[in-house]
Parts: structure tokens; C-alpha cells; sequence
């Protein structure tokens, strides 16, 4: 909302600067947004005097000696006929630009040199006025900028009003609040004082008609109000200077006086008002109805709007003629040739409006103020303003006001107990300050009992239904900044950490550690032909489905980088995954999960390893034990194989499943992305941690992750472990080579070598594959060391000799692997 | 015959002896190999014999002389290993490792700007006794606009640009339904924050993002005032911002709090405009309504509730113009918020 500080001190003689005023505002009212000097063009223009001045023979120009407040006389050529000497004229220097664009260069004219440019009142966007340059009136030094010397310099504040307070919308509603805050009386601006007197109003429920005009309201519920002002002979022409000033104040273009003048109303005191060429409405009638199936209407942007039988309309005696609350009609606006005017000053129904303004997707200033509810306890007194205002400046006589419908039932008072705002403010404000409070912006204040006020709101208050609502009034208009802030000693809370919270934050400090970079990115995405949850009214139509998976996001992230030639890509998220309901109308089942994406370097390049290694299979393997284990401690973990006979499995890279407890709570894959050829192979994990339900709460003191006696919290805090004792007794390793078919996983191997070392095999692992010489094909050689320990004793050679045949025996017998030959 | 077991102990002290004078009189890392070889070599060495010797005690001291025997030799180790140190050839004039060289690298993960806000916040209202509560991000009507008291058909509703799912339910537009979820679910005194992402329907450009993160934090119980919640989220900002900051509170609206308010910071958000007045987060008493939607009693107990956007935040504190960056997930940006 634009407001002009300049308008404002018109409804209240307030001292304020425009930054005493926007810090007033925020404080009490409504955050000022920005305060803009509205001439700030004009910056580098100053005040000078002609000392001297000389007519240049042969022309008309005129070369001046210029005092320009610097010490020094300044030369300067003229065109102007009227350059006076001792006169103070608006005096551009050389390196100023005017608002027009025109830069100001110190130039030779006809031998002559000039200095700056002497402006008229056009040069200075200050009117029209081009015959000369622009003599100034003021008593100030020379030099003094012409912004300080001259009214001109209004402020336009931009307030950021919030949809509880259409009140603010208007000059009127934001001097009422500040007239409250500074303790001054309002006052009706200088413009709207002394107009015309109009006719007492022909009033009824439903329809009235004066001198063959005649207004009825069919769609009462569309339209509790509607008065109409009858115009007879107006001459419709530009708008006085100060009309289109004020307009220009808040950005609204002038278009003429009638037009302006409705312009006025909306932003001086928030009632949009139409106005009608009353000969173009066929019957001179209004009627106010519901649109007609297959009703057209051209509004004044030009466009022609097919109506819906649900849309409020206003009609003349034959057709549609406007859009109730929104925008008028082509074919009934006020043009040049208008002589007799119809004024609509009315009341449309909020909800309607805004319906209709969603629909046709057509925002004006009036349908802005009518969805949020304009004062409808002052439409009559509007009415007379506006027939008055454009009297006068249009000329005409008023002849009739017709008022139609019904007047607002007044707001029920709300009971307002101290005691309850003492409670809830933490601090007691006197009943008389509460009543002065309250009525200084239009409340009416009663004494019910000692400690309790009956309160009545406004007309132009829609917000106020409850207490609360007015110990809001009370608090804002007191200051919050004044209000106490005292620490109350707090009580511990009833609601444990979500476990979820907790485990994200392990498997982040897991990843965060391992080297990977915490990505938030955008979790929509295109079609993969899964099952996916769909945004039905998506802005970008090109990513309207929300991800089933986030390795689907992160592999576009990755691809990102990429473009970016970025080949080293270690990003893991921690977000919401969304399968979509069986049933319709079912909200998505919701998961959060943590993914990662390896791929490039595994570590930075140093001197010693110029082209380290890139991750592979085997790095991602590990990610996802240091995932799976931060999201489950203490629950088994294991990281399977997929057999490669599963069709999924080849279709999606499927590399392991990583169950937890016995239940699959994630997967490894290598991924396929859109990748230049010098990319490495990018590998993905991602990780379950558990559900999010969107079911609704059911019994109150009974949650998913715990019971309000605290029972079932334990196993957030699950999965302490035993410590083990350091042996004292020496370990014994033998490394056996084994010749396994490919076909064979090393799995199975290991698992006969576990059984069959026996209770004192501390360590196994695998630390060597090879294939090539020596080792037959469809072969390859693995290694494995073996490490010993008993808890209390030396192991002998030969105990752990023994131990050797005993594997290689078994190791034959059931798989057929027999050792390498060394 | 047995061997007599403090014969073997004697054996043993005097190998020590013997061979630790040996190692010290060892003039040349020769000398000590010869050493070495002579008593602690595995073929002919003392050691050797040592050990064939325990093998001959009695049952009864064998595990005591096995004792022995290990520690002796672990010490004549250690002593071996320490005079070969002592005896390599000191080091060449001109040094094989260059200092100024760099040091070898592991790669630094990083957390989320955005997540590092999150994360100060939480530790700030943690310290204040607020646990962490989360829901879902898809939502029902109910729990993000009827409960929270938004007047259906209401201009509120117009600053709450919603994005809708195929089949019913949206992208919750605020973290507040989980407000609703927590009342529901625990009694007061509550005392919780919540973090989430959030949804509009807006365009993505370097202002606005369809998501992006919000926090927010409700307080619950008997006496709670605006007092109180004053002094809380004034405290937060002298944590947060430092205490030198001023602060302001000033009129807002919500519907699902009354008084509404927000507080401002005076904040230099580096576009040359020096000092001004920033919103940082929206903030009030909870609505009697929304507590009655949770069937908590609103005579009994009140309540505060604030709002706050990490990721503003997160660019003004590091210099991000571009909210995209933060979305984008490019290493190089990532990279530079290692830790």
C-alpha cells in the first residue's frame, strides 16, 4: 500500500518526518517497507540568481552571470525570454542529469560558454509550463537544493498491510492510527472541504428511482449496498494540477477529472467508486443481478469475458455493463464526451468478489479492497464526498442519490476481562488506559463490572471477534517495545526429541566425517515412470512430480555438477521421499531418508598420488554400513548381494540391499547418469530412516514414538555396547591363498573358514584377489589372513598348523577349492 | 630330568644381561645385527635355546617361566629396535623431505549453510529446554489452514500460495501443522522446535523458491505471556546475533496467533545500504482457537509460537544473493562450508 506523506498530513497535521513516521508505523500499525523520496530526481538541482544578463545579438538567447551559491559567478547562456536579473531560478550544473534524461554538459554556444542550465518548471517535471524558465518565489541562500527550497519533495511510503487490516488501505485509515499514536485530531483534507451539498438520499431495501434513473438490487447477498449519485452535466476534461499530483503521489496515472476524482476516494479514504456515462446505460438503469448464462462483457482493459450464472454483475436495463467490485465495462465508461455521470459507491460481497477476481484472474485496487472488506458503515457519507468532489472539479449539478439495500448490522461488543490481559501480556494495563486506547482508534468502550469492559469495533474493523483480538489493539498501540520482558521460570517439556531428528543427525555427522557435502535440493522432479506423488497445480509444468527417491534428485544434482566440470561429486542428502496412496484421496506415504552419491576422486590429489584412485563398488559398500549403522545402532546390519539373476536388479544397477534387523531398509546402486565420457562411475546408497505419518493424531497423550510416562523412549537411546578386555596373550597369523571358481562368492568361502577355524579365530579377512598367472581360468586367487588368539594361553605352530590342514581339508571336501600353489 | 625351574629364572636374568650389554656396546648397526643374530636370532640364538629349555620345566612353573621368558624378550626388542635408531647414519646435509611441501589431504564434508543455521538455533532453544519435533511435509487442509484458523475463503489465505497434490492433500505451506500435531499428541508443559522444509507456489528465480527450510518453535503451558515471550526470543537474538544488536517488535498478523507480532534486527545485509531494520521472524501468542482445535483447555493454558527462515538468514550471514546457489548443490559452493 502507497501512501504519500504529503496526503496523509492532509487528514492529520502530524510533525512526524517520513522516517520518524515509517518507525511509528512499524512499531504500532504496519511495517514500513520502504520510504521513497519521491523527487529524488531533482537532487542536484539548487536555488541561483541571475546577477547579470545580456541579450547575444542575432538571437534569442541571453548570456547571464549566474550566482550559484559555490562563491563563484558562473556563465551561462539562456533561451528563456524571461531571465530577470536578481530573480532566483531552479539552476542545473554542468554534470547533472534532469528527470527527463537530459544530461547537463558545459558546452560553447555561439562563442559563449555555458556553465549549467537555468530550468523551466517542464524541464523539471514540475507541469507543463514552457515559456520560460521557472522564477522562484522563496526566500533561501543561493546554492540551497531546490528540493529543500520548494514543497515538492513528498515521501511515498510503501506499507506492507497485512490481510487482517483493509482499514489501512487508504490515506484516511492510516492517519486514523496515526492521529491515535500522536494524540491528534483528524481533520478533513483542504480538497474535500466546502463541496457541494447533495440532495438527502431516496432510500430503500431493494430499489429506488429519481428523474428516470433508477438503481434495484437483485443479488442482495452479492451486494448489501449499493448507493448511486446522479450527475447532470459534468465536463469532463484534465484534472486540476493538485488532483493529478496526489494521484502521481501513490504511482496512479491521471486519466481525466471524473475518473481521477473516484481515484481520489479509493486511495484518500479506501472506498473504490465507479462512475458510469449514465447516457450509455440503456433505460439509464442499474441493476445489480446475478450473470445470465453465456453474458458477455468487454471490461475497460478491452477484453471480452465470458460470465458465469454464479458472478455478480452490474446491468443496465438490457445488459451487462460491469464486473461488481472488480472493473467496469468498456462500453459504460466515462469518456470526453460524458456529460451525466452515475457514481456507484457500494458494498460487494468479500467472498464473491474474490471469487470472481481468482476466475477471470483480474486484480484491480477495487477488487484488493473488497475481498478484504471495505467500511461499509461509511458508504453513504462516501456517497456524498464523491458527488461533491467531482462537482468539484467537473463542474455539474448533483441530482439524485439513490440508497439502495440495507446499512451493516453493527459488530456484537466483546466482553474484555483484565485480569485476562494482565495474564496473557504479563502485564497489568489500568482500565482507563485500555479505554483510551481503545477509543482513540474508533472503539466503543464500556464498564461492565470492575474489572471487565464491553467493547464494540468499528464499522471498518473486520478482525475483532475476540478478547484476544483487543488485547492485541492494546499491546500494539501501547508498543510492544514498552511491554515487560521477564524470563518466566519454565516447566520441562512433555515431548521428547523425534527419533527421527535424532537419527538424521547421526547418519549426517557419519557422512560429514567420511567427506561428503550436505545437499537441501528441490525435491521435484520429471516422470521416471514410477510411482510418483503429482503437485495438481505446479507452476514449473516441467517438474511436477514430487521424488519417490532421493538418489532420483541427487543423480540430477550430480549431473549438475558435471555440466559445471566438476567430475569429483560427493553429495548426500537427508529429506522426504513421497510414494503415492493406494487409495484416492489419501495423502502420500511420506519417509525420510538419507542418500549419497560418490563419484570421482576418491581423495584430493597430492604430490605423492597425482591421479588417486576414483570410488568404486567398494567405497559405496562401505557407505552403506556407515549409514545403515548410524540410523540403527545396535541393530544387526547387513549389506547383501542382489543375485544377478533378478530382472530389477540389472534394470536399476542394483549393487546390495542393505537390511537392518532382518527388514530391507535400503539399497547401493551404480547410477545412470547423463554424463560426459571423462566422467568417473557415480554409486549411489540410500537409507530408510523411518516413516513421517500425515495420519491425524488420535488419542490425545499417546504418540508413535513414546507414551507420556516416558515407557518406550529406551529404545532411542538403544544399542549401548559391551566393552571387550584388551587380550595379554600374543596372536598367531596364517594367510591362506585359495584358488576360487568366479562362480563362487568369497562369502561362502568365508563362511566354511569361520566354521571350521574354530573358537579361536579372532580376525578374518580378506586381503588379496588376483587373477592371472598361475591361477587357472574361470579362477581367481583370494587371500585371506587369518589371526589367532587364545584368551589365556600361547597358541603352539603346531595347534594353528593343525588348524591350517583342517581348512584346506574342509575347504576341498565342500566347496572344491584347494590353496595357490606359491 | 626337569629342569630346575630358578636355574631357568637365573638363565634368563643373565641372557638379559648379556645381551642388552652387547646391543649397548654395538658400535655399528653390524656390530648390533651380529648381536641380534647371536641372541635373539631364530635359528642358533639364545632365545632359541631359552625356549627349548621352558619346554623342560615342571608343569607347575611353566606358565611363570613362559612369563618370564616373553618379557624378557619383548624387552630385548624394544632395546634392539631403539639402538638400530641410534645407530643410522645421520642425516644428509641436504634434507629428502621438504617442509614447505603440502600436507597430504582427506576430503572435508560439509554441512548445509541452511543446516548450520538450523543447527545454532536449535542449540540456542536447546539450552532453554526445547526438544525437536517433526512431521510430514504432505498435509492435509486440516492441519495446515482449518486447525491453524485460517477463515476458509479468507485473504489470508492469499499469502499462502498452496501448492495441491493429485488426489487430495498439499505441500504444507509452513511448519505450523505440526503445532497442531504436537498439542494433540503430548500434554503441556511443550516446549519443542520444528524444522522442515516448506512449500509455495512460486517461481523459482533468485528471490523466491517453491521450498525452502522454516523453524519454528511453540511454547505451552500454564502462564505463559507475551512477557515471556519477549524476553525468550530476545535472548535468542542477542545469542544469535550478538548482543551489541538491537531488536524491535512491531504489529504482524497470523492467523493462528493473537497478539501477533514481529521482531526486526538491525542488520547490514552487505548491499551497501548500511544498517536497517530486517524482518527476522514472525511471532505471537498462540490463538485460543488453535488451542481448542487440539482440545487443550485455552482458559488454562496459553502459549507463543515464532517463525523464522533459516535460509535468509543463511544468505545475509554469508553474502548469498542468489537463493538458487542454495538449491543448486554444486561442490564448489558446498565445499566452501567445510568444516
Amino acid at each position: 500500500m502507497k501512501i504519500s506523506h504529503d496526503w496523509l498530513r492532509g487528514f492529520v497535521p502530524h510533525a512526524c518526518s517520513p522516517v520518524e513516521l515509517g518507525d511509528l508505523l512499524s512499531r504500532h500499525v504496519v511495517t514500513l517497507e520502504a520510504a521513497v523520496p519521491l523527487r529524488s530526481d531533482l537532487d542536484a538541482v539548487v536555488v541561483a540568481r541571475v546577477v547579470e544578463s545580456e541579450r547575444i545579438p542575432e538571437t534569442k538567447l541571453s548570456f547571464n552571470k549566474v550566482d550559484d551559491g559555490t562563491g563563484l559567478l558562473l556563465e551561462v547562456v539562456c533561451g528563456a525570454p524571461n531571465v530577470a536579473v536578481g530573480t532566483l531560478y531552479p539552476f542545473a550544473r554542468s554534470g547533472t542529469t534532469l528527470p527527463g534524461g537530459l544530461k547537463i554538459e558545459k558546452r560553447k554556444i555561439r562563442g559563449f560558454t555555458s556553465n549549467g542550465m537555468l530550468c523551466s518548471a517542464r524541464e523539471l517535471g514540475l507541469g507543463s509550463e514552457h515559456d520560460g524558465i521557472l522564477a522562484l518565489d522563496v526566500d533561501v541562500a543561493t546554492g540551497t537544493p531546490l528540493l529543500r527550497a520548494m514543497p515538492i519533495g513528498d515521501t511515498q511510503l510503501d506499507l506492507d498491510v497485512l490481510p487482517n487490516r483493509p482499514d489501512l488501505l487508504s490515506h484516511l485509515g492510516v492517519a486514523r492510527e496515526v492521529g491515535a499514536l500522536t494524540r491528534l485530531p483528524l481533520v478533513m483534507p483542504a480538497e474535500l472541504r466546502g463541496l457541494a451539498r447533495t440532495p438527502d438520499a431516496i432510500v430503500d431495501h431493494a430499489r429506488a428511482s429519481a428523474g428516470g434513473v433508477s438503481v434495484s438490487v437483485e443479488d442482495a447477498a452479492g451486494c448489501p449496498r449499493y448507493v448511486a449519485v446522479v450527475l447532470r452535466g459534468v465536463k469532463v476534461a484534465p484534472s486540476p494540477e493538485w488532483l493529478v499530483q496526489r494521484l502521481a503521489s501513490v504511482g496512479a496515472r491521471s486519466v481525466n477529472n471524473v475518473v481521477d476524482a473516484t481515484n481520489y476516494l479509493l486511495h484518500g479514504l479506501g472506498q473504490p467508486v465507479h462512475a458510469f456515462d449514465l447516457a450509455r446505460l440503456s433505460g439509464q438503469a442499474i441493476v445489480v443481478r446475478k450473470a445470465r448464462a453465456g453474458e458477455k462483457l468487454t471490461t475497460l482493459d478491452g477484453v471480452e469475458r465470458s460470465l458465469e450464472p454464479w458472478m455478480t454483475i452490474i446491468a443496465d436495463g438490457a445488459r451487462a455493463t460491469a464486473l461488481a467490485g472488480v472493473m467496469g465495462g468498456r462500453d459504460s465508461e466515462v469518456t470526453a464526451t460524458t456529460v451525466d455521470v452515475l457514481l456507484e459507491v457500494a458494498a460487494f460481497s468479500p467472498r464473491d468478489v474474490r471469487k470472481v477476481r481468482r476466475a477471470l484472474m483480474l486484480s484491480t485496487d477495487a477488487s484488493y479492497r473488497f475481498e478484504r472488506g471495505v467500511d461499509a458503515g461509511s458508504t453513504e457519507w462516501i456517497a456524498g464526498l464523491a458527488a461533491g468532489l467531482v462537482a468539484s472539479v467537473a463542474g455539474g449539478t448533483i441530482e439524485a442519490l439513490l440508497d439502495v439495500g440495507s446499512a451493516p448490522a453493527p459488530a456484537p461488543p466483546v466482553l474484555l476481562r483484565l485480569p485476562r490481559v494482565t495474564r496473557l501480556l504479563g502485564a497489568s494495563v489500568p482500565s482507563a488506559d485500555v479505554e483510551r486506547l481503545l477509543t482513540a482508534i474508533g472503539f466503543r468502550v464500556e464498564g461492565v463490572g470492575d474489572e471487565e469492559l464491553s467493547v464494540t469495533a468499528p464499522s471498518w474493523r473486520h478482525d475483532v471477534a475476540r478478547d484476544v483480538d483487543l488485547i492485541e489493539e492494546i499491546a500494539r498501540l501501547r508498543g510492544y517495545d514498552l511491554l515487560p520482558d521477564t524470563l518466566q521460570p519454565y516447566r520441562i517439556g512433555t515431548v521428547p526429541d523425534h527419533p527421527l531428528h535424532r537419527a538424521s543427525r547421526r547418519v549426517r555427522d557419519v557422512l560429514v566425517a567420511a567427506g561428503l557435502a550436505e545437499a537441501r535440493p528441490m525435491p521435484f522432479g520429471r516422470d521416471t515412470g514410477a510411482p510418483q506423488a503429482r503437485v495438481a497445480n505446479p507452476l514449473a509444468e516441467d517438474e511436477p512430480f514430487l521424488r519417490s527417491s532421493l538418489l532420483e534428485t541427487l543423480s540430477r544434482r550430480a549431473e549438475y555438477n558435471l555440466n559445471q566440470h566438476q567430475g569429483n561429486v560427493r553429495l548426500f542428502e537427508i529429506g522426504h521421499a513421497f510414494t503415492p496412496a493406494g487409495t484416492r484421496g489419501d495423502l502420500p506415504l511420506e519417509e525420510l531418508r538419507a542418500a549419497a552419491v560418490v563419484m570421482g576422486e576418491r581423495r584430493p590429489p597430492h604430490f605423492t598420488e597425482p591421479r588417486p584412485p576414483a570410488y568404486d563398488a567398494w567405497d559405496a559398500k562401505w557407505l552403506a554400513f556407515l549409514i545403515g549403522g548410524a540410523a540403527f545402532p545396535g541393530a544387526p546390519l547387513t549389506v547383501e548381494d542382489v543375485p544377478a539373476s533378478e530382472p530389477h536388479a540389472a534394470a536399476t544397477a542394483l549393487l546390495w540391499r542393505i537390511v537392518s534387523d532382518g527388514r530391507q531398509v535400503g539399497e547401493v546402486r551404480v547410477l545412470t547418469l547423463d554424463a560426459p565420457v571423462w566422467a568417473s562411475p557415480a554409486f549411489g546408497v540410500e537409507v530408510a530412516l523411518g516413516h513421517l505419518s500425515s495420519a491425524p493424531v488420535s488419542a490425545p497423550g499417546m504418540h508413535a514414538y513414546g507414551r507420556r510416562d516416558g515407557a518406550g523412549l529406551s529404545s532411542v537411546t538403544a544399542g549401548h555396547r559391551r566393552y571387550t578386555a584388551i587380550p595379554s596373550t600374543p596372536a598367531s597369523t596364517i594367510d591362506v591363498a585359495l584358488l576360487v571358481p568366479n562362480a563362487l562368492p568369497a562369502a561362502e568361502v568365508e563362511r566354511v573358514i569361520r566354521r571350521t577355524a574354530g573358537d579361536t579365530l579372532e580376525q578374518l579377512s580378506l586381503f588379496d584377489e588376483f587373477r592371472g598367472a598361475g591361477v587357472p581360468d574361470g579362477h581367481r586367487s583370494l587371500a585371506w589372513r587369518l589371526t589367532f588368539r587364545h584368551p589365556e594361553r600361547t597358541l603352539r605352530d603346531k595347534e594353528i598348523e593343525g588348524r591350517r590342514s583342517q581348512l584346506l581339508k574342509t575347504l576341498e571336501n565342500e566347496l572344491g577349492v584347494t590353496p595357490r600353489a606359491s | 630330568m626337569p629342569l630346575d625351574h630358578s636355574e631357568f629364572f637365573q638363565s634368563v636374568e643373565q641372557f638379559c644381561v648379556e645381551a642388552a650389554a652387547a646391543f649397548h656396546d654395538a658400535a655399528s648397526l653390524d656390530g648390533l645385527e651380529a648381536a641380534r643374530a647371536r641372541y635373539l636370532g631364530k635359528n642358533q640364538g639364545f632365545l632359541k635355546s631359552l625356549s627349548a629349555q621352558l619346554g623342560q620345566l615342571p608343569k607347575e612353573h611353566r606358565a611363570a617361566g613362559g612369563a618370564k621368558f616373553n618379557e624378557a624378550r619383548l624387552q630385548l626388542e624394544s632395546l634392539y629396535a631403539e639402538r638400530t635408531q641410534a645407530l643410522q647414519p645421520a642425516r644428509d646435509t641436504t634434507p629428502d623431505l621438504d617442509p614447505s611441501m603440502p600436507a597430504r589431504p582427506s576430503w572435508r564434508g560439509s554441512v548445509h549453510p541452511v543446516s548450520l543455521v538450523i543447527d545454532e538455533i536449535c542449540e540456542i532453544f536447546r539450552e532453554l529446554g526445547f526438544s525437536v519435533a517433526l512431521g510430514p511435509e504432505a498435509e492435509s487442509e486440516w492441519y495446515n489452514f482449518t486447525a491453524l484458523n485460517f477463515p476458509p475463503e479468507h485473504p489470508a489465505m492469499e499469502l499462502h500460495d498452496t501448492l495441491y497434490l493429485d488426489g487430495g492433500g498439499l505441500l504444507r505451506t509452513h511448519t505450523s501443522p505440526v503445532q497442531m500435531r504436537t498439542l494433540q499428541a503430548w500434554p503441556p508443559p511443550i516446549r519443542v522446535l520444528v524444522p522442515g522444509n516448506v512449500y509455495r507456489r512460486d517461481f523459482f528465480d533468485s528471490t523466491h523458491s517453491p521450498m525452502f527450510a522454516q523453524i519454528e518453535g511453540l511454547a505451552v503451558d500454564e502462564g505463559i505471556s507475551f512477557a515471556d515471550l519477549k524476553a525468550t526470543l530476545g535472548h535468542f537474538a542477542r545469542r544469535f546475533f550478538g548482543g551489541s544488536r538491537r531488536t524491535r517488535f512491531g504489529p504482524s498478523f497470523f492467523p493462528f496467533t493473537e497478539p501477533s507480532a514481529q521482531m526486526d534486527v538491525e542488520t547490514d545485509l552487505g548491499d551497501g545500504k548500511g544498517l536497517r531494520w530486517v524482518e527476522i521472524m514472525g511471532c505471537g501468542l498462540v490463538h485460543p482457537a488453535v488451542l481448542e482445535s487440539a482440545g487443550v483447555d485455552s482458559e488454562r493454558y496459553s502459549g507463543w509460537a515464532f517463525g523464522m527462515g533459516p535460509a535468509r538468514i543463511a544468505q545475509s550471514r554469508h553474502g548469498i544473493s542468489d537463493c538458487r546457489v542454495l538449491f543448486d548443490s554444486d561442490m564448489r559452493v558446498l565445499e566452501q562450508f567445510a568444516r
